[in-house]
Protein backbone atom coordinates (compact mmCIF):
# COMPACT_ATOMS: atom_id res chain seq x y z
CA UNK A 1 0.00 0.00 0.00
CA UNK A 2 0.95 3.87 -0.56
CA UNK A 3 1.44 6.46 1.67
CA UNK A 4 -1.14 9.16 2.89
CA UNK A 5 -2.00 11.60 -0.22
CA UNK A 6 -4.31 14.76 0.36
CA UNK A 7 -7.43 14.67 -2.35
CA UNK A 8 -10.77 16.15 -2.58
CA UNK A 9 -13.64 13.90 -2.90
CA UNK A 10 -13.64 14.94 -6.70
CA UNK A 11 -10.19 14.03 -6.67
CA UNK A 12 -10.06 10.74 -5.20
CA UNK A 13 -13.06 9.38 -7.79
CA UNK A 14 -10.24 10.70 -11.01
CA UNK A 15 -7.52 9.35 -8.83
CA UNK A 16 -9.63 5.92 -8.82
CA UNK A 17 -10.08 6.21 -12.62
CA UNK A 18 -6.42 6.84 -13.42
CA UNK A 19 -5.19 3.61 -11.31
CA UNK A 20 -8.07 1.66 -13.24
CA UNK A 21 -7.36 3.06 -16.72
CA UNK A 22 -10.47 2.68 -18.57
CA UNK A 23 -10.71 2.46 -22.05
CA UNK A 24 -12.82 5.45 -22.90
CA UNK A 25 -13.95 8.41 -20.79
CA UNK A 26 -16.65 10.59 -21.81
CA UNK A 27 -17.84 13.73 -19.67
CA UNK A 28 -19.30 17.23 -19.76
CA UNK A 29 -18.71 19.84 -16.62
CA UNK A 30 -21.33 20.91 -14.04
CA UNK A 31 -20.69 22.38 -10.72
CA UNK A 32 -19.99 20.33 -8.72
CA UNK A 33 -18.64 17.42 -10.74
CA UNK A 34 -16.35 20.03 -12.53
CA UNK A 35 -13.18 18.67 -11.33
CA UNK A 36 -13.31 15.01 -11.91
CA UNK A 37 -13.65 15.54 -15.27
CA UNK A 38 -11.29 18.27 -14.91
CA UNK A 39 -8.84 16.13 -12.84
CA UNK A 40 -9.09 12.87 -15.46
CA UNK A 41 -8.50 15.07 -18.30
CA UNK A 42 -4.86 16.17 -16.90
CA UNK A 43 -4.11 13.05 -16.48
CA UNK A 44 -5.39 11.97 -19.93
CA UNK A 45 -3.41 15.41 -21.29
CA UNK A 46 -0.35 14.29 -19.11
CA UNK A 47 -0.26 10.96 -20.47
CA UNK A 48 -0.96 8.84 -17.03
CA UNK A 49 -3.76 7.03 -18.67
CA UNK A 50 -4.13 5.40 -22.18
CA UNK A 51 -7.69 6.22 -22.24
CA UNK A 52 -9.63 7.84 -25.33
CA UNK A 53 -11.34 10.77 -23.71
CA UNK A 54 -14.38 12.14 -25.08
CA UNK A 55 -15.13 15.79 -25.06
CA UNK A 56 -19.08 15.71 -25.79
CA UNK A 57 -21.53 18.90 -26.05
CA UNK A 58 -23.47 17.50 -23.16
CA UNK A 59 -24.68 14.94 -20.52
CA UNK A 60 -26.80 13.19 -22.86
CA UNK A 61 -23.91 13.12 -25.38
CA UNK A 62 -21.48 11.60 -22.56
CA UNK A 63 -23.64 8.95 -21.55
CA UNK A 64 -24.62 7.94 -25.40
CA UNK A 65 -20.80 7.81 -26.29
CA UNK A 66 -20.35 5.74 -23.29
CA UNK A 67 -23.06 3.45 -23.93
CA UNK A 68 -21.55 3.24 -27.29
CA UNK A 69 -17.56 2.82 -26.01
CA UNK A 70 -19.01 -0.10 -23.63
CA UNK A 71 -20.68 -1.98 -26.19
CA UNK A 72 -17.81 -2.07 -28.32
CA UNK A 73 -16.03 -3.90 -25.61
CA UNK A 74 -14.36 -0.74 -23.68
CA UNK A 75 -14.24 -0.03 -20.31
CA UNK A 76 -16.18 3.33 -20.20
CA UNK A 77 -17.04 5.61 -17.47
CA UNK A 78 -18.53 9.11 -17.17
CA UNK A 79 -19.39 11.07 -14.17
CA UNK A 80 -22.03 14.10 -13.74
CA UNK A 81 -24.60 15.98 -11.04
CA UNK A 82 -27.67 16.95 -10.78
CA UNK A 83 -29.51 18.52 -14.05
CA UNK A 84 -26.70 16.83 -15.99
CA UNK A 85 -28.00 13.76 -14.83
CA UNK A 86 -31.44 14.49 -15.53
CA UNK A 87 -30.07 15.34 -19.19
CA UNK A 88 -28.68 12.28 -19.44
CA UNK A 89 -31.51 10.28 -18.28
CA UNK A 90 -32.87 8.51 -21.44
CA UNK A 91 -29.57 7.13 -21.32
CA UNK A 92 -29.19 6.35 -18.48
CA UNK A 93 -31.82 3.32 -18.95
CA UNK A 94 -30.19 2.38 -21.74
CA UNK A 95 -27.27 1.77 -20.48
CA UNK A 96 -28.51 -0.25 -17.56
CA UNK A 97 -31.18 -2.09 -19.96
CA UNK A 98 -28.02 -2.87 -22.67
CA UNK A 99 -26.39 -4.44 -19.06
CA UNK A 100 -23.59 -2.44 -19.94
CA UNK A 101 -20.92 -2.13 -16.71
CA UNK A 102 -20.30 1.24 -17.12
CA UNK A 103 -19.20 3.38 -13.76
CA UNK A 104 -20.69 6.30 -13.56
CA UNK A 105 -19.44 9.25 -10.42
CA UNK A 106 -21.99 10.84 -9.76
CA UNK A 107 -21.69 14.40 -7.68
CA UNK A 108 -24.59 14.84 -5.64
CA UNK A 109 -26.67 17.95 -6.08
CA UNK A 110 -30.21 19.40 -6.00
CA UNK A 111 -32.18 19.97 -9.00
CA UNK A 112 -33.27 23.13 -9.99
CA UNK A 113 -35.13 25.66 -9.40
CA UNK A 114 -34.84 27.99 -8.07
CA UNK A 115 -31.60 27.38 -9.13
CA UNK A 116 -28.84 25.59 -6.34
CA UNK A 117 -25.87 23.85 -6.86
CA UNK A 118 -24.82 22.59 -3.74
CA UNK A 119 -25.58 18.60 -2.38
CA UNK A 120 -28.26 16.91 -2.00
CA UNK A 121 -29.47 13.78 -3.32
CA UNK A 122 -32.33 14.43 -5.56
CA UNK A 123 -30.22 14.09 -8.35
CA UNK A 124 -29.53 9.66 -7.35
CA UNK A 125 -32.94 9.63 -5.82
CA UNK A 126 -34.85 10.40 -9.19
CA UNK A 127 -32.84 7.62 -10.88
CA UNK A 128 -33.13 4.87 -8.36
CA UNK A 129 -35.23 2.67 -10.23
CA UNK A 130 -33.02 3.60 -13.58
CA UNK A 131 -31.78 0.22 -12.99
CA UNK A 132 -28.41 1.42 -12.42
CA UNK A 133 -26.49 -0.14 -8.86
CA UNK A 134 -25.91 2.92 -6.22
CA UNK A 135 -23.53 3.09 -3.56
CA UNK A 136 -23.14 5.98 -1.37
CA UNK A 137 -20.00 7.22 0.12
CA UNK A 138 -19.58 9.19 3.34
CA UNK A 139 -16.02 10.53 2.76
CA UNK A 140 -12.87 10.47 0.26
CA UNK A 141 -11.57 7.26 0.90
CA UNK A 142 -14.84 5.72 0.87
CA UNK A 143 -15.66 7.15 -2.36
CA UNK A 144 -11.87 6.22 -3.53
CA UNK A 145 -12.34 2.22 -2.49
CA UNK A 146 -15.77 2.01 -3.76
CA UNK A 147 -14.90 3.13 -7.02
CA UNK A 148 -12.19 0.33 -7.20
CA UNK A 149 -14.78 -2.86 -5.66
CA UNK A 150 -17.73 -0.98 -7.93
CA UNK A 151 -15.59 -1.87 -11.15
CA UNK A 152 -15.77 -5.36 -9.94
CA UNK A 153 -19.11 -5.96 -8.90
CA UNK A 154 -20.34 -4.25 -12.29
CA UNK A 155 -18.18 -6.34 -14.69
CA UNK A 156 -19.10 -9.42 -12.77
CA UNK A 157 -20.89 -11.86 -14.89
CA UNK A 158 -23.75 -12.32 -12.74
CA UNK A 159 -24.23 -8.14 -12.31
CA UNK A 160 -23.27 -6.60 -15.95
CA UNK A 161 -25.20 -3.64 -14.33
CA UNK A 162 -23.82 0.09 -14.67
CA UNK A 163 -23.32 1.46 -10.75
CA UNK A 164 -23.32 5.15 -9.62
CA UNK A 165 -20.87 5.97 -7.01
CA UNK A 166 -22.02 9.02 -5.56
CA UNK A 167 -20.64 11.25 -2.95
CA UNK A 168 -21.92 14.60 -1.97
CA UNK A 169 -21.48 18.20 -3.54
CA UNK A 170 -18.73 20.51 -2.43
CA UNK A 171 -19.31 18.73 1.20
CA UNK A 172 -17.10 15.93 0.08
CA UNK A 173 -16.65 16.65 -3.65
CA UNK A 174 -14.54 19.89 -2.61
CA UNK A 175 -13.02 19.18 0.59
CA UNK A 176 -9.41 17.68 1.25
CA UNK A 177 -9.05 15.08 3.22
CA UNK A 178 -6.30 12.07 4.10
CA UNK A 179 -6.67 9.26 1.47
CA UNK A 180 -4.43 6.02 1.21
CA UNK A 181 -4.58 4.69 -2.23
CA UNK A 182 -3.27 1.27 -3.65
CA UNK A 183 -0.31 1.22 -5.44
CA UNK A 184 -1.44 1.45 -9.83
CA UNK A 185 -0.26 -2.79 -10.22
CA UNK A 186 -2.40 -3.30 -6.46
CA UNK A 187 -5.52 -2.14 -8.79
CA UNK A 188 -4.75 -3.16 -11.95
CA UNK A 189 -4.39 -6.80 -9.82
CA UNK A 190 -7.24 -6.35 -8.00
CA UNK A 191 -9.62 -5.35 -11.32
CA UNK A 192 -8.29 -7.85 -13.54
CA UNK A 193 -8.54 -8.06 -17.41
CA UNK A 194 -12.00 -6.80 -18.56
CA UNK A 195 -14.05 -10.15 -18.54
CA UNK A 196 -17.34 -8.75 -19.80
CA UNK A 197 -16.96 -9.07 -23.57
CA UNK A 198 -18.21 -6.02 -25.84
CA UNK A 199 -21.38 -7.01 -27.95
CA UNK A 200 -19.62 -5.47 -31.22
CA UNK A 201 -17.49 -8.06 -32.61
CA UNK A 202 -16.18 -7.78 -36.70
CA UNK A 203 -16.11 -11.45 -36.70
CA UNK A 204 -19.29 -12.49 -35.04
CA UNK A 205 -21.75 -9.55 -35.55
CA UNK A 206 -25.02 -9.26 -33.72
CA UNK A 207 -28.30 -6.66 -33.25
CA UNK A 208 -28.40 -4.89 -29.98
CA UNK A 209 -30.78 -2.49 -28.99
CA UNK A 210 -33.42 -3.39 -30.71
CA UNK A 211 -36.97 -3.03 -30.61
CA UNK A 212 -38.18 -4.83 -27.98
CA UNK A 213 -42.05 -5.21 -27.86
CA UNK A 214 -45.43 -6.45 -25.95
CA UNK A 215 -43.60 -10.09 -26.40
CA UNK A 216 -40.12 -9.98 -25.59
CA UNK A 217 -39.73 -6.50 -23.33
CA UNK A 218 -41.10 -8.38 -20.22
CA UNK A 219 -38.58 -11.05 -20.09
CA UNK A 220 -35.77 -8.68 -20.62
CA UNK A 221 -36.87 -6.50 -17.31
CA UNK A 222 -37.33 -9.80 -15.41
CA UNK A 223 -33.47 -10.33 -16.72
CA UNK A 224 -32.38 -7.03 -14.63
CA UNK A 225 -34.83 -7.55 -11.64
CA UNK A 226 -32.87 -10.89 -11.35
CA UNK A 227 -29.09 -9.33 -12.19
CA UNK A 228 -30.34 -6.88 -8.94
CA UNK A 229 -31.05 -9.74 -7.00
CA UNK A 230 -27.69 -10.77 -7.46
CA UNK A 231 -25.69 -7.71 -6.60
CA UNK A 232 -25.09 -8.51 -2.71
CA UNK A 233 -23.45 -11.77 -3.11
CA UNK A 234 -21.24 -10.58 -5.47
CA UNK A 235 -20.75 -7.24 -3.14
CA UNK A 236 -20.05 -9.73 -0.41
CA UNK A 237 -17.35 -11.55 -2.55
CA UNK A 238 -15.35 -8.03 -3.91
CA UNK A 239 -15.38 -6.75 -0.07
CA UNK A 240 -14.09 -9.43 1.44
CA UNK A 241 -11.26 -9.71 -1.02
CA UNK A 242 -10.63 -5.94 -0.67
CA UNK A 243 -10.47 -6.45 2.61
CA UNK A 244 -8.01 -9.45 2.70
CA UNK A 245 -5.97 -7.89 0.26
CA UNK A 246 -5.56 -3.93 1.35
CA UNK A 247 -6.90 -4.27 4.87
CA UNK A 248 -10.19 -1.97 4.58
CA UNK A 249 -13.20 -3.74 5.57
CA UNK A 250 -16.46 -2.04 4.13
CA UNK A 251 -19.85 -3.85 4.56
CA UNK A 252 -23.14 -3.05 2.66
CA UNK A 253 -24.70 -1.59 5.74
CA UNK A 254 -21.93 0.40 7.92
CA UNK A 255 -22.83 -0.15 11.70
CA UNK A 256 -21.32 2.88 14.10
CA UNK A 257 -21.25 1.84 18.00
CA UNK A 258 -24.29 -0.11 17.70
CA UNK A 259 -23.16 -3.68 19.53
CA UNK A 260 -25.34 -2.17 23.00
CA UNK A 261 -27.23 0.77 21.43
CA UNK A 262 -31.57 0.52 21.52
CA UNK A 263 -31.52 3.91 19.06
CA UNK A 264 -29.92 4.45 15.88
CA UNK A 265 -30.04 7.28 13.34
CA UNK A 266 -29.61 6.34 9.97
CA UNK A 267 -28.64 7.85 6.62
CA UNK A 268 -26.95 8.14 3.40
CA UNK A 269 -23.41 9.98 2.65
CA UNK A 270 -21.42 12.77 4.56
CA UNK A 271 -24.10 13.53 6.66
CA UNK A 272 -23.00 10.58 8.66
CA UNK A 273 -19.73 11.75 9.72
CA UNK A 274 -22.14 14.54 11.87
CA UNK A 275 -24.33 11.76 12.77
CA UNK A 276 -21.06 9.73 14.36
CA UNK A 277 -19.52 12.47 15.98
CA UNK A 278 -23.31 13.72 17.79
CA UNK A 279 -23.34 9.95 18.85
CA UNK A 280 -20.06 10.00 20.14
CA UNK A 281 -21.18 13.05 22.52
CA UNK A 282 -24.64 11.41 23.60
CA UNK A 283 -22.94 8.36 24.53
CA UNK A 284 -20.68 10.62 27.28
CA UNK A 285 -23.96 11.34 28.02
CA UNK A 286 -25.03 8.20 29.12
CA UNK A 287 -27.19 7.67 25.67
CA UNK A 288 -27.00 4.43 24.30
CA UNK A 289 -27.25 5.56 20.50
CA UNK A 290 -25.60 4.62 17.39
CA UNK A 291 -25.32 4.67 13.60
CA UNK A 292 -26.94 3.23 10.68
CA UNK A 293 -25.22 3.73 7.30
CA UNK A 294 -26.22 1.55 4.16
CA UNK A 295 -23.67 1.96 1.78
CA UNK A 296 -26.00 0.49 -0.77
CA UNK A 297 -29.26 2.47 -1.86
CA UNK A 298 -29.54 0.11 -5.11
CA UNK A 299 -30.39 -2.95 -5.20
CA UNK A 300 -31.90 -1.75 -1.18
CA UNK A 301 -30.58 -3.91 1.00
CA UNK A 302 -33.76 -4.94 2.59
CA UNK A 303 -32.77 -8.27 3.99
CA UNK A 304 -29.80 -6.71 6.12
CA UNK A 305 -32.25 -4.34 7.49
CA UNK A 306 -34.89 -6.79 8.24
CA UNK A 307 -32.20 -8.57 10.28
CA UNK A 308 -30.47 -5.56 11.75
CA UNK A 309 -32.65 -2.95 13.04
CA UNK A 310 -35.16 -4.75 14.89
CA UNK A 311 -32.46 -4.70 17.36
CA UNK A 312 -33.45 -1.52 18.17
CA UNK A 313 -36.55 0.42 19.89
CA UNK A 314 -36.79 3.48 17.39
CA UNK A 315 -34.96 4.54 14.92
CA UNK A 316 -34.24 7.56 13.04
CA UNK A 317 -33.63 8.06 9.16
CA UNK A 318 -32.78 11.37 7.47
CA UNK A 319 -33.21 11.61 4.05
CA UNK A 320 -31.23 14.06 1.69
CA UNK A 321 -34.26 14.54 -0.53
CA UNK A 322 -37.71 14.86 -0.97
CA UNK A 323 -40.34 12.90 -2.89
CA UNK A 324 -43.15 15.71 -3.14
CA UNK A 325 -46.63 14.20 -1.64
CA UNK A 326 -45.07 10.90 -0.47
CA UNK A 327 -43.05 9.67 1.97
CA UNK A 328 -38.75 10.52 1.40
CA UNK A 329 -37.04 7.35 -0.19
CA UNK A 330 -35.15 5.73 2.45
CA UNK A 331 -38.02 5.97 4.90
CA UNK A 332 -40.11 4.62 2.76
CA UNK A 333 -38.42 2.17 1.45
CA UNK A 334 -37.10 1.14 5.45
CA UNK A 335 -40.07 1.22 6.65
CA UNK A 336 -41.38 -1.13 3.81
CA UNK A 337 -38.93 -3.40 4.56
CA UNK A 338 -39.77 -3.55 8.07
CA UNK A 339 -43.40 -4.31 7.41
CA UNK A 340 -44.73 -7.34 9.43
CA UNK A 341 -41.84 -8.03 11.50
CA UNK A 342 -42.20 -8.77 14.91
CA UNK A 343 -40.37 -6.54 17.30
CA UNK A 344 -39.86 -3.75 14.48
CA UNK A 345 -38.59 -0.86 15.96
CA UNK A 346 -40.18 2.82 16.37
CA UNK A 347 -39.64 5.02 13.67
CA UNK A 348 -39.49 8.60 12.34
CA UNK A 349 -38.09 10.46 9.39
CA UNK A 350 -36.21 13.24 9.02
CA UNK A 351 -35.71 15.77 5.52
CA UNK A 352 -32.51 17.52 5.63
CA UNK A 353 -30.12 19.46 4.00
CA UNK A 354 -31.85 20.37 0.83
CA UNK A 355 -30.15 22.16 -1.50
CA UNK A 356 -27.05 22.06 0.42
CA UNK A 357 -28.15 23.89 3.89
CA UNK A 358 -25.87 22.62 6.39
CA UNK A 359 -27.02 19.43 8.91
CA UNK A 360 -25.07 20.74 11.75
CA UNK A 361 -24.26 18.84 14.88
CA UNK A 362 -26.82 21.22 17.02
CA UNK A 363 -29.98 19.43 14.54
CA UNK A 364 -28.57 16.09 15.30
CA UNK A 365 -28.74 16.91 18.32
CA UNK A 366 -32.88 18.06 18.42
CA UNK A 367 -32.44 14.83 16.58
CA UNK A 368 -31.41 12.71 19.08
CA UNK A 369 -33.36 14.33 22.13
CA UNK A 370 -36.20 13.21 19.73
CA UNK A 371 -35.35 9.89 19.01
CA UNK A 372 -35.14 8.94 22.96
CA UNK A 373 -38.98 10.52 23.52
CA UNK A 374 -39.53 8.20 20.38
CA UNK A 375 -38.44 5.09 21.96
CA UNK A 376 -39.68 6.39 26.00
CA UNK A 377 -42.76 7.42 24.86
CA UNK A 378 -43.55 6.57 21.00
CA UNK A 379 -44.30 10.41 20.04
CA UNK A 380 -43.37 11.15 16.43
CA UNK A 381 -43.99 7.03 15.45
CA UNK A 382 -44.10 6.62 11.89
CA UNK A 383 -44.24 10.52 11.01
CA UNK A 384 -41.71 12.59 9.11
CA UNK A 385 -41.05 16.20 8.68
CA UNK A 386 -38.17 18.99 7.70
CA UNK A 387 -35.52 19.25 9.81
CA UNK A 388 -33.98 22.77 10.55
CA UNK A 389 -36.42 24.79 8.16
CA UNK A 390 -37.37 28.27 8.50
CA UNK A 391 -41.10 28.39 9.69
CA UNK B 1 -44.37 -17.15 -36.88
CA UNK B 2 -45.34 -20.48 -34.84
CA UNK B 3 -42.53 -20.55 -32.79
CA UNK B 4 -42.04 -21.29 -28.92
CA UNK B 5 -40.64 -18.35 -27.13
CA UNK B 6 -37.61 -18.30 -24.74
CA UNK B 7 -38.63 -17.45 -21.08
CA UNK B 8 -36.01 -14.89 -19.32
CA UNK B 9 -33.43 -17.58 -18.61
CA UNK B 10 -32.84 -18.52 -21.96
CA UNK B 11 -33.22 -15.00 -23.40
CA UNK B 12 -29.44 -13.62 -24.68
CA UNK B 13 -29.01 -10.40 -22.45
CA UNK B 14 -29.99 -6.63 -23.22
CA UNK B 15 -32.42 -7.56 -25.68
CA UNK B 16 -29.50 -8.64 -27.89
CA UNK B 17 -30.49 -10.72 -31.14
CA UNK B 18 -26.79 -12.51 -31.45
CA UNK B 19 -27.76 -14.13 -35.02
CA UNK B 20 -27.39 -11.86 -37.83
CA UNK B 21 -29.70 -11.46 -40.72
CA UNK B 22 -32.48 -12.80 -39.09
CA UNK B 23 -35.18 -10.88 -40.58
CA UNK B 24 -35.56 -13.36 -43.33
CA UNK B 25 -37.40 -15.70 -40.31
CA UNK B 26 -40.09 -12.44 -39.88
CA UNK B 27 -42.34 -12.99 -42.59
CA UNK B 28 -44.03 -9.12 -43.00
CA UNK B 29 -45.88 -10.77 -45.98
CA UNK B 30 -48.68 -10.73 -43.40
CA UNK B 31 -49.29 -6.69 -43.02
CA UNK B 32 -50.32 -6.96 -46.71
CA UNK B 33 -53.44 -4.87 -47.92
CA UNK B 34 -52.14 -4.69 -51.43
CA UNK B 35 -50.46 -7.55 -53.54
CA UNK B 36 -48.56 -6.72 -57.06
CA UNK B 37 -49.46 -9.27 -59.77
CA UNK B 38 -46.60 -9.24 -62.02
CA UNK B 39 -47.58 -9.79 -65.76
CA UNK B 40 -44.06 -11.16 -66.52
CA UNK B 41 -45.05 -10.73 -70.63
CA UNK B 42 -45.24 -7.15 -70.15
CA UNK B 43 -41.71 -7.28 -68.02
CA UNK B 44 -38.53 -5.90 -70.45
CA UNK B 45 -36.26 -6.63 -67.24
CA UNK B 46 -34.97 -3.34 -66.25
CA UNK B 47 -34.78 -4.54 -62.79
CA UNK B 48 -35.46 -1.21 -61.34
CA UNK B 49 -38.65 -2.52 -59.22
CA UNK B 50 -35.77 -4.81 -57.55
CA UNK B 51 -33.43 -1.89 -56.71
CA UNK B 52 -36.22 0.20 -55.36
CA UNK B 53 -37.93 -2.45 -53.09
CA UNK B 54 -37.48 -1.91 -49.78
CA UNK B 55 -37.51 -5.30 -48.26
CA UNK B 56 -35.65 -7.18 -51.14
CA UNK B 57 -38.87 -9.04 -52.16
CA UNK B 58 -38.15 -9.12 -56.14
CA UNK B 59 -37.42 -12.62 -56.81
CA UNK B 60 -34.91 -12.70 -59.52
CA UNK B 61 -34.52 -15.97 -61.54
CA UNK B 62 -31.51 -16.39 -63.66
CA UNK B 63 -30.88 -12.73 -64.14
CA UNK B 64 -34.83 -12.19 -64.25
CA UNK B 65 -37.44 -11.21 -62.78
CA UNK B 66 -39.76 -13.49 -61.71
CA UNK B 67 -42.50 -11.82 -59.36
CA UNK B 68 -42.49 -11.36 -55.84
CA UNK B 69 -41.91 -13.22 -52.31
CA UNK B 70 -45.19 -13.11 -50.88
CA UNK B 71 -43.86 -14.22 -47.60
CA UNK B 72 -41.63 -10.65 -47.06
CA UNK B 73 -43.54 -8.23 -49.67
CA UNK B 74 -45.17 -5.64 -47.29
CA UNK B 75 -47.64 -4.53 -50.13
CA UNK B 76 -46.32 -0.85 -50.33
CA UNK B 77 -46.72 -0.37 -54.07
CA UNK B 78 -43.09 0.82 -54.84
CA UNK B 79 -42.62 -1.34 -57.73
CA UNK B 80 -45.35 -0.74 -59.09
CA UNK B 81 -45.28 2.77 -59.19
CA UNK B 82 -41.61 2.66 -60.62
CA UNK B 83 -42.37 -0.14 -63.61
CA UNK B 84 -41.86 1.83 -66.63
CA UNK B 85 -44.24 -0.65 -68.42
CA UNK B 86 -46.63 -1.23 -65.92
CA UNK B 87 -46.34 -4.43 -65.90
CA UNK B 88 -47.18 -4.73 -62.38
CA UNK B 89 -50.74 -4.56 -60.94
CA UNK B 90 -51.63 -3.30 -57.11
CA UNK B 91 -54.75 -5.87 -56.04
CA UNK B 92 -56.57 -5.94 -52.81
CA UNK B 93 -55.45 -8.85 -51.00
CA UNK B 94 -58.09 -11.47 -50.06
CA UNK B 95 -57.87 -12.36 -46.22
S1 LIG C 1 -44.99 -4.13 -53.17
FE1 LIG C 1 -43.27 -3.14 -52.10
S2 LIG C 1 -42.47 -4.77 -50.83
FE2 LIG C 1 -43.74 -5.78 -52.32
S3 LIG C 1 -42.35 -6.32 -53.93
FE3 LIG C 1 -43.22 -4.34 -54.47
S4 LIG C 1 -41.78 -2.87 -53.70
FE4 LIG C 1 -41.30 -4.80 -52.68
S1 LIG D 1 -39.62 -2.61 -63.09
FE1 LIG D 1 -41.19 -3.56 -64.36
S2 LIG D 1 -40.16 -3.97 -66.21
FE2 LIG D 1 -38.58 -3.55 -64.81
S3 LIG D 1 -38.06 -5.58 -64.04
FE3 LIG D 1 -39.57 -4.80 -62.66
S4 LIG D 1 -41.50 -5.56 -63.45
FE4 LIG D 1 -40.01 -5.80 -65.05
Amino acid sequence: MGKYIALTGAESAAFAMKQINPDVVAAYPITPQTPVAMKFSEYVANGEVNTEYVTVESEHSAMSATVGAAAAGARAMTATASNGLALMWEIVYIASSMRLPILMAVVNRALSGPINIHGDHSDAMGARDSGWIQIFNENNQEVYDSFIMALRIAEHPDVLTPAMVCQDGFITSHSVENVMPLTNEQVQKFIGKKKFKGLITADKPFTMGPLDLQDYYFEHKKQQHEAMKKVFAVVEEVQNEYAKEFGRKYSVIEEYRTEDADTIIMGLNSVMGNVKTVVDSAREKGIKIGAVKPRFFRPFPVDYLRDLLPKFKAVVVLDRSDSFGAMPPLYSETLAALYGIENAPMIKGYIHGLGGRDTNLAMIETVVDNLQKLKDTGEGNLTFEYLGVRE
Amino acid sequence: MTETKKGWKDLPIGGNILEAGNSQHYFTGTWRTYKPITDLDKCINCLQCWMFCPDNSIVIKDGKMDGQDYDHCKGCGVCAAICPVKAIDMIKEEK
